[in-house]
């Protein structure tokens, strides 16, 4: 079939099926050019909203950017790791800048931990502690929550939408309630981020257990299993290399998001970074940010080779 | 039922050796892994002292601002005079305005002659706070700044004054005062209160909910969420909670204030203006927008920022990390040179948190949504990129191949070969950031940049507008609500199948 056919002598149904081609084809090209003006007065009238109710306006405020890049820059490199390990500094004058010595943790008469490990280990603890208590919770809630496992629709849908409440609730105001409850200190950071964490495992798990193979359920159902048994015998095995996977991941987002709890009131080496952020001190920031670096990555690592350990590549996709 | 006999039982074991030999770890690994989480539940109890914090928490508190979240307080006060003269007063930024006259407060008024030592200038007395009865022009005084003043000539005068004030909080509670007993009711109990002299003394036994800790001093009466109030030897103060919002429309300062919904409307549709400048309309919209104790505009405005700085950052991030992605996978871009820098830039712009993103460009551009915008946009750039390299890496070869084959240009080649397998999983990936996004913003901007989160720190801050709180909660959880459903509808639609 040569290609001028095509064009030339259309039969009357080819005709009729090119033109409505075209006309679909111009209809979707409408569509997208439609949709890309609507995106681009959204993204200007977003950037002007923005520019305009920010207290420095983007254009003046650049340049002290550069200033303020210019201005972390420490007095001498070693600096940042007498920051870091808490040594005197030889520039000591008395301030707070320099006073790396003092926040020293001492454990015996000269064996002591440097304030910021000490600081890292709390919002470590707090990530760590607060994913199990959300592991606990989520996994007793999840299998309420599915479909193949709770026939009554009123007990699935409240479950999921108390999840979905205990998800979506700010964890800035669950930290503000409890700071102001329990005074300061790391719990009230534990206690928002567990609630946090709470829900979106529990959404997570409850896809899971959905997702998983019935027969072994069908098979204790036919012996006559209870239904925990059911449950814990018959689903818990194949869905439980998921559910660390996911704990794994939750623990890496955790560990962010005990960062910023501690620096809105939490405690933790959140608090020490906005206020070494805030005071212009060059050495102590870098130092905090260099150990948030490596601490953040290495968890990621070690949290990304035993995922592949146990469920191996297929379970990397980013959750929430 | 059929039952195996030792041999065949014996085949069985055999054959599944695995499963009825099992290794030490197989065995006890459960046993294992719960004892270490239950020994590094206990390091935690110590670690952040749970029990001594647990203990000290004040749980009173932990009520009432949880009740605060729903429901508000008014707060009249009773003042007894020396010479029993009573006055019912609201305070200043009471919910009700200025001069209310709700009717759950009865008031039997009377004149009776006062007899008052004037004095001259003694401005300080007359300052004293509503509380000690002494109000109003012509400075009424005690006899101490009468002494102080030694020039005091007494007057005798008619004054009106309230004879009788009973306060009812429910149908069960209420509180009545006069000059020298308040008498309580709640619960089917009664608590008469002598008040003569300078001294509060209960008539028999305190029900239990009453307390006073010394005798002759305040008594505190519980009502429960009703209320609840003080007696002190001249000072009756009473709080009743009221379920709801007070003034979430018009503030008491507003000539619209405590006006039914139909008054307002037929002001605004037929009445007279009420400020000559602006039309009815136009002046209860203004109201409501500048509300004071809810701030509705700044509110929304915040509300927004938040909005836009998730959007802005996630729509930034996603148009940079498109570009980067072809650079950082390995099977478009051949070059491992390329390939690593783009990697490590990924890395290092996901794992420098949003945090020290977001606490570095508030020093920088000055708190506002600029700041959150940056840190979401350079945090997300490094995740999105991430998974978009991930994604091209792991796409079909053979469309691209069959692109080529036909003499293709190469971007003809990854508009044609390539871009059709991966946009849905990108879209979808970025709508999934934009919506988590929203979340995020609202706690950095806590961290001050910008957004709702800042003002919801503040109004935490104070431990009194948990009503705000509330307010400015709701409206998160209705925005997260609403972009949820979006996000998920558009991806569901982009990946062809149910996202969940």
């Amino acid at each position: 079939m040569a290609l001028n056919t095509l064009h030339d002598g259309f039969s009357e149904k080819g005709a009729l099926i090119e033109r409505h081609w075209q006309e679909l084809n111009a209809r979707r090209r409408l569509y997208t050019w439609l949709g890309l003006a609507i995106l681009a007065v959204a993204l200007s009238g977003s950037l002007w909203f923005a520019n305009e109710t920010n207290a420095g306006k983007f254009f003046d405020r650049l340049p002290y950017l550069f200033d303020f890049v210019g201005d972390m820059v420490p007095r001498d490199g070693l600096e940042v790791f007498r920051a870091l390990f808490d040594l005197p500094s030889p520039y000591d004058d008395g301030s707070f800048k320099y006073n790396y010595p003092e926040g020293r943790l001492y454990i015996t008469e000269s064996l002591y931990i440097p304030e910021y490990f000490h600081k890292m280990l709390e919002t470590l603890n707090i990530a760590l502690f607060s994913t199990i208590i959300g592991m606990v919770f989520g996994f007793l809630l999840c299998f309420l929550a599915a479909k193949n496992l709770v026939a009554n629709r009123l007990l699935r849908g409240f479950v999921r939408r108390f999840m979905e409440i205990l998800r979506a609730f700010p964890e800035v105001v669950l930290a503000g309630f409890f700071l102001a409850i329990l005074s300061l200190g790391p719990l009230p950071a534990v206690i928002a981020v567990s609630i946090h964490t709470v829900g979106a495992l529990g959404k997570l798990f409850f896809e899971v257990v959905e997702n998983a193979d019935m027969k072994a359920e069908e098979g204790l159902r036919a012996v006559g299993a209870s239904w925990i048994e059911r449950v814990w015998f018959g689903i818990v095995p194949q869905v439980l290399p998921n559910f660390v996977s996911y704990f794994l991941l939750r623990l890496e987002i955790n560990v962010r998001a005990s960062t910023i709890i501690g620096a809105v009131g939490g405690g933790g080496i959140g608090e020490l970074l906005r206020l070494s952020i805030g005071q212009n001190h060059q050495a102590k920031t870098l130092a905090i940010v260099l150990l948030l670096l490596i601490t953040i990555i290495a968890v990621d690592q070690f949290s990304a080779w035993l995922r592949r350990k146990l469920v191996g590549d297929h379970a990397f996709r980013l959750a929430q | 039922m059929t039952t195996l006999n030792p041999a065949e039982m014996d085949e069985i074991a055999a054959r599944h050796p695995a499963v009825f030999h099992r290794s030490f770890w197989q065995r006890f690994r459960v046993a294992f892994i719960t004892g270490g989480f239950v020994l590094y539940a206990l390091y935690c109890w110590w670690f952040f002292a749970i029990g001594h914090v647990l203990g000290t928490a004040n749980w009173n508190i932990a009520g009432t601002y949880l009740a605060d979240w729903v429901s508000y307080e008014v707060r009249p006060e009773v003042t007894i005079a020396d010479d029993g003269a009573m006055k019912l007063t609201f305070p200043r930024f009471s919910p009700l305005g200025p001069n209310a006259e709700p009717d759950w407060v009865e008031i039997e008024r009377g004149t009776m002659t006062r007899t008052t030592p004037a004095a001259g200038a003694s401005i300080t007395t007359a300052k004293k706070p509503a509380s000690m009865g002494f109000m109003g022009e012509g400075a009424v005084l005690g006899g101490s700044a009468a002494a102080a003043e030694g020039m005091a000539t007494a007057t005798t005068r008619e004054e009106e004054v309230v004879k009788r004030a009973r306060i009812t909080l429910n149908s069960s509670t209420s509180v009545e005062v006069v000059p020298d007993r308040v008498t309580v009711q709640h619960a089917g109990e009664t608590l008469v209160v002598d008040m003569t002299g300078s001294h509060v003394k209960p008539e028999g036994a305190l029900p239990a909910w009453a307390t006073q800790k010394t005798p002759g001093q305040k008594i505190t009466l519980a009502f429960g969420f009703a209320g609840w109030g003080e007696i002190e030897a001249g000072d009756v103060s009473i709080r009743r909670r009221f379920l709801g919002w007070a003034n979430f429309i018009f503030d008491t300062n507003s000539p619209f204030h405590g006006k039914s919904t139909s008054e307002v409307v037929s002001l605004i549709t037929s009445g007279d203006r009420i400020d000559a400048k602006q039309s009815n309309l136009s002046l209860a919209w203004n109201n409501i927008l500048y509300n004071a104790e809810w701030q509705h505009l700044d509110v929304w405005t915040k509300l927004l920022q938040t909005i836009v700085m998730a959007f802005v950052g996630t729509l930034f991030a996603m148009l940079l990390a498109f570009p980067l992605a072809f650079l950082a996978a390995r099977n478009i871009t051949r070059n491992w040179f390329s390939n690593q820098i783009t990697k490590r830039l990924f890395d290092f712009l996901r794992s420098v948190d949003m945090l020290i993103w977001a606490l570095f460009f508030t020093r920088a551009f000055g708190p506002g949504p600029l700041a959150g915008m940056s840190a979401i946009f350079f945090t997300d750039t490094g995740t999105l990129g991430k998974l978009y390299s991930e994604a091209l890496e792991n796409i079909d070869d053979k469309q691209r191949e069959g692109v080529k084959s036909v003499g293709a240009a190469p971007v003809a080649v990854q508009r044609y070969g390539v871009l059709p397998q991966v946009m849905p999983l990108f879209a979808s990936q970025a709508l999934y950031f934009w919506e988590s996004n929203t979340r995020s913003a609202t706690i950095i901007g806590a961290v001050g940049a910008g957004g709702i989160g800042l003002k919801l720190w503040e109004a935490m801050r104070t431990n009194s507008d948990w009503e705000n709180v509330a307010y400015m909660v709701l409206l998160i959880l209705i925005v997260v609500f609403v972009f949820d459903g979006i996000s998920n509808a558009l991806r569901s639609r982009l990946m062809g199948k149910p996202a969940h």
